[in-house]
């Protein structure tokens, strides 16, 4: 066990008031301990927590390019099995840099089995570069690059499905998905995933981004982060060798009070609520339940 | 003058950046009513809030005040207060 009293992520960090990856940098560092390497992509983690000449990680630190931070974490990783040593290598990445610039090296660094852990924070869009879409936005959400409007009710494509699907196929032998609304259960899987021996994949639920989900006040990141889950836009689970073996239960809400509180998704219900695009999102998250078996029965 | 090639900035650290100035809110918290759950020491962001011999204790100079703390206080003792400067 690790001593989850030790602050090894500094105050004094450049993030906004309430935010979601800012605490999930504070529980990864609880859950691993101070025996650890972190390796970052470029992102909004990396751009807050580290202004030149500055760094808030009270740990070893590196950062190359969006692209790599799989094959560096692969090159630390043999570098420290070659010379004995024990430290633990972990890759925070956001989900820009893991859904669609990283994957390549991701698939690298899985294929050839490191013991790395790979964790994603995600918050749904290239927010740090001014609020794009990724393979992680959700479906009908409006960013940057996808807005909503008169002939288009945002993103328009649905959220990809990364772990299970392309990662188990690698044979990773842990992956897990957590949100920051369940601190104890996100250093719960941390410390398990560093401790598992291969390399695991953790995706962890970051919101909400102030900037870029908009439309609510910064101290409602614990409460969006749970309606995710309440509604099943955001399952939490446990994967263990290809095989589910936990998922979180919940006694499900409709997803409007999740999309209303939300200003990337105002333009379902103003200034009229578009019911087909609602219903479509319901679907999305009936699907999960089903997949994932979340539904906690009613004994009625 | 003479510049040298590979020059550097002296190494800094974050907590020479006070964030504790974008605050408009502070958290006060009531011990009354605190049951030290030690909610609040978990989720902030800013590593602002620590618990000490029974006492909840804010840093000031780095809490942004966002609120998170007494939006997630079981106990409601946290309140935010605008602050005069």
């Amino acid at each position: 066990m690790v001593d989850k009293s030790l602050e090894l992520f500094d105050c004094g960090h450049r993030a906004c008031g309430g935010c979601g990856p800012a605490l999930l940098a504070r529980l990864i560092l609880k859950g691993t301990g101070e025996n650890v390497i972190v390796v970052a992509s470029t992102g909004c983690m990396e751009v807050f927590s580290t202004p030149y000449p500055e760094t808030a990680w009270k740990v070893p630190w590196i950062h190359s390019l969006f692209e790599n931070a799989a094959a560096v974490a692969s090159g630390v990783e043999a570098s420290l099995k070659h010379n004995n040593r024990t430290e633990k290598v972990v890759c925070i990445c956001g989900d820009g840099a893991t859904f669609d610039i990283g994957m390549l090296c991701i698939s690298g660094a899985f294929e050839r089995g490191h013991d790395i852990t790979y964790i994603c924070y995600d918050n749904e869009a290239y927010m740090n570069t001014g609020i794009q879409r990724s393979g992680a936005t959700p479906y009908d959400a409006s960013t940057t690059t996808s807005p909503a409007g008169r002939l288009s009710t945002g993103n328009s494509l649905p959220k990809k499905d990364l772990p299970p699907q392309i990662l188990n196929a690698h044979g990773a032998s842990y992956v897990a998905t957590a949100s920051v609304a369940y601190p104890m259960d996100v250093m719960k899987k941390v410390e398990k995933a560093v401790n598992t021996p291969g390399a695991c994949y953790i995706q962890v639920h970051t919101p909400p981004c102030s900037t870029g989900w908009g439309g609510f006040d910064g101290s409602k990141t614990i409460e969006i982060a749970k309606q995710a889950i309440e509604c099943g836009l955001w399952v939490n689970y446990e994967m263990e060798n290809g095989e589910l073996t936990a998922a979180k239960k919940v006694r499900r809400i409709p997803v409007e009070t999740y999309l209303k509180a939300q200003k990337r998704f105002r333009h379902l219900f103003k200034p009229q609520a578009v019911t087909e695009e609602i219903a479509k999102i319901q679907a999305i998250a009936d699907a999960n339940a089903k997949k994932y078996g979340i539904d906690i029965e009613r004994n009625e | 003058m003479a510049l040298r090639i590979g020059c550097a900035a002296a190494p800094g650290r974050a907590q020479d950046n006070k964030t504790g100035s974008w605050r408009v809110f502070m958290p006060v918290v009531d011990m009354e009513k605190c049951i030290l759950c030690g909610t609040c020491v978990l989720i902030c962001p800013e590593t602002a809030v620590s618990d000490k011999d029974g006492q909840i204790l804010f840093d000031l100079d780095f809490c942004k005040g966002c609120g998170v703390c007494a939006r997630e206080c079981r106990a409601e003792a946290i309140t935010m207060i605008q602050e005069e400067k």
